[in-house]
């Protein structure tokens, strides 16, 4: 019995309920909003430890045994995810107390943030095919409701986009479930991979790693059914877009690590090549939208799409340096792309407009805050001393040693054009003299020092992580290694979790 | 909003205690036969919504005395909760726990499905109430 593997699935649960109990104080709310995401963290380190010291963490829900009941496992990558679900979960919460209106509270944010974040604990922890459609699901609705909270006209027609795209991925994700315990019987993770290889036909498994390619890489925003992300993302409240942009396109990236390396790794020059133009095409769409953009988070919104690709490109290539590179590059990520999202969100209360055009002298006024920006910018176009540069180097590494010179060239490219649209923020936002000063600065309501200090503390602590991954990259690179090479030995996976068998 | 037909208001004033007794029935009855909390919440539900088509939204929320967002939040708490009392006894969260009190078999998968129950009423009688209020505001 290991606590720690379901708690950080029942603690938010448990909060999002508090905090429906209370939904006549907004005082209670807040309360728990950041009491609840700080257990969240708490548990989630404790769940790293366990992790670290024993390799697998397994709990049998309701006690009933695996492969016949729900299993919750836990190795070093869904350990690594959970805790980074924990730090963007405590620091937007944070950062939510000041940004987030009266109107937002009583509608039910604060259980919504709850629900998406258990939601995507639950994806991050669940060792059952069906459970994590499951889990899915639940981040859906939550995302749903906190997209379209506030009801704006442009919330709406980004909602409806996302909203599409993303059932009509959990269709194909439902019917190649079904089509896979056609296949083998079982629902159980560890169970399908010990019976898909038993599996004589495997045109039919090819088929269904195909649907289960394409509807994880519909909600992980890869080429080419991406579109619905940068046109939902820069609508909502900047706390949830930043939520959003951290967390919720990885639950289908993570989703396609744990299904590629566990259950389909019998075809790889089949399904991985498919992976890995998704990722170069992914990576190069991304970064070109970028480029077009003149809205703040639109262009951070087409950076999530570019960097999404540098992550399926670790997946793709499936080399042990590769993959090593594929989960560092995710840690940096999270952390790195909620930070510019955040401070998109003070820029706007500071000037009151996400246009590019329109804002500058950001730099004159506030330093610090250029300061701030320029760690997360520089980290994700990958300067060294960053933690992207270690990232971006472990994967342009494993795929020349793998002898892949099309997607080094188009990783190094993308990488180049990622500093240009950091530049452009920086040249437009931070550095240019202010375009129109007055009538910028009328519409602002003037922001309390109490207010901005909490925006900018979750900011700081996000920085120093970058900063922390970038000076202790060895110790980075070692945990990302264990998972590497847990990832590449799903025997150990099947054994943990079924027992030890003939 | 009364709607003044006789046939309804005589037939509410005995369908809806007979209604209201059916779904504890059906929500005691739930754990091994057809029934449970979210079938008994519904039917609860049921009853109280006709109550409120026959005598308007505010004797609904007199009768009920809580607001149904607070039975929301309840419901919510004692399903979550019910996972947590395995964890006293070192076995997995979700393990029924089962305890004799008084000749009563009391259980852990009965405290959820009280907990879905109301979250059922709680959200069908907010939907409903929401809805009779806003017609009733515009008409």
């Amino acid at each position: 019995m290991s606590p720690e593997v379901a708690l950080p699935i029942l603690i938010p649960l448990t909060a999002g309920a508090l905090s429906m109990a209370f939904w006549r104080s907004r005082m209670m709310q807040r309360l728990i909003g950041v009491a609840g995401t700080a257990a969240l963290l708490a548990t989630s380190l404790w769940l790293f430890a366990s992790v670290q010291e024993q390799g697998h963490v397994i709990m049998n829900a309701g006690g009933w045994a695996a492969p016949f009941g729900i299993t919750l496992v836990a190795d070093h990558l869904s350990a690594i995810m959970v805790l980074l679900t924990g730090i963007i979960g405590f620091a937007v919460a944070v950062y939510s107390l000041p940004t987030i209106g009266r109107g937002h509270e009583t509608f039910g944010y604060y259980p919504l943030l709850h629900l998406l974040l258990a939601g995507v604990a639950g994806a991050f922890l669940t060792g059952d095919i069906f459970n994590l459609y499951v889990w899915f699901e639940v981040m859906l609705l939550a995302s749903f409701a906190l997209l379209i909270l506030g009801g704006e006209r442009a919330q709406m027609e980004g909602a409806i986009k996302y909203v599409t795209l993303n059932l009509l991925s959990s269709v194909i994700f439902l019917s190649a479930i079904g089509l896979l315990y056609g296949l083998v019987g079982t629902l159980n993770m560890a169970d399908i991979a010990r019976r898909v290889a038993l599996v004589e036909d495997n045109t039919l498994i090819d088929i269904v790693a195909v649907m289960f390619m394409i509807s994880f890489g519909i909600k992980a925003a890869a080429f080419p059914l991406f579109f619905w992300l940068p046109a939902a993302y820069h609508t909502p409240p900047v706390a949830v877009s930043a939520l959003f942009a951290g967390l919720l396109t990885k639950v289908g990236v993570y989703a396609l690590f744990r299904v590629f390396t566990l259950i389909f790794n019998q075809s790889v020059d089949f399904t991985h090549e498919i992976l890995l133009w998704g990722a170069a095409l992914t990576m190069l769409t991304g970064v070109l939208g970028a480029a077009a953009q003149f809205e703040f988070r639109r262009i951070l919104s087409f950076h999530i799409v570019s960097q999404i690709g540098y992550m399926l490109m670790g997946l793709a290539l499936f080399t042990p340096l590769a993959l090593v590179g594929g989960v560092f590059y995710i840690l940096h990520h999270i952390i790195v792309k909620t930070n510019l999202f955040l401070i998109s969100g003070i820029v706007y209360r500071l000037k009151g407009t996400h246009d590019l055009k329109k804002l500058g002298g950001v730099y004159k006024a506030w330093p610090l805050l250029g300061v701030l920006f320029l760690i997360p910018a520089l980290s994700l176009a990958g300067v060294p001393p960053l933690s992207g540069f270690f990232a971006k180097f472990v994967l342009i590494r494993a795929s020349i040693e793998a002898g892949e010179i099309t997607i080094t060239v188009i990783a190094l490219l993308v990488g180049l054009l990622t500093l240009y649209s950091m530049t452009k923020i920086w040249a437009e936002v931070f550095w240019k003299k202010a375009p129109d000063e007055d009538s910028a600065a009328k519409r602002v309501a003037p922001v309390s020092q109490r207010h901005l200090w909490l925006m900018i503390l979750p900011i700081v602590g996000l920085a120093a992580c970058t900063v922390f991954i970038g000076l202790n990259g060895q110790l980075l690179y070692d945990v990302a290694e264990a998972s590497a090479a847990q990832l590449l030995d799903p025997q150990g996976y099947i054994d943990a979790v079924l027992g030890e068998q003939p | 909003m009364k709607t003044g037909t006789l046939i309804l208001t005589v037939a509410a004033q005995m369908l809806v205690p007979l209604q209201i007794l059916f779904s504890l029935f059906l929500l005691l009855r739930g754990h091994d036969e057809p029934g449970g909390g979210f079938i008994a919440g519904l039917v609860v539900a049921g009853a109280f919504a006709l109550h409120q088509f026959v005598n308007g939204p505010e004797a609904t929320r007199r009768l009920l005395r809580v607001d149904p967002r607070d039975c929301i939040g309840i419901g919510l708490l004692l399903g979550v909760g019910s996972a947590f009392p395995a964890w006293w006894q070192g076995e997995a969260f979700l393990t029924a726990q089962w305890w004799d009190v008084l000749g009563f078999k009391l259980s852990t998968p009965l405290i959820f499905d009280i907990g879905v129950y109301l979250v059922v009423l709680g959200s069908v009688l907010t939907a409903v109430i929401t809805l009779t209020e806003v017609d009733k505001d515009e008409a």
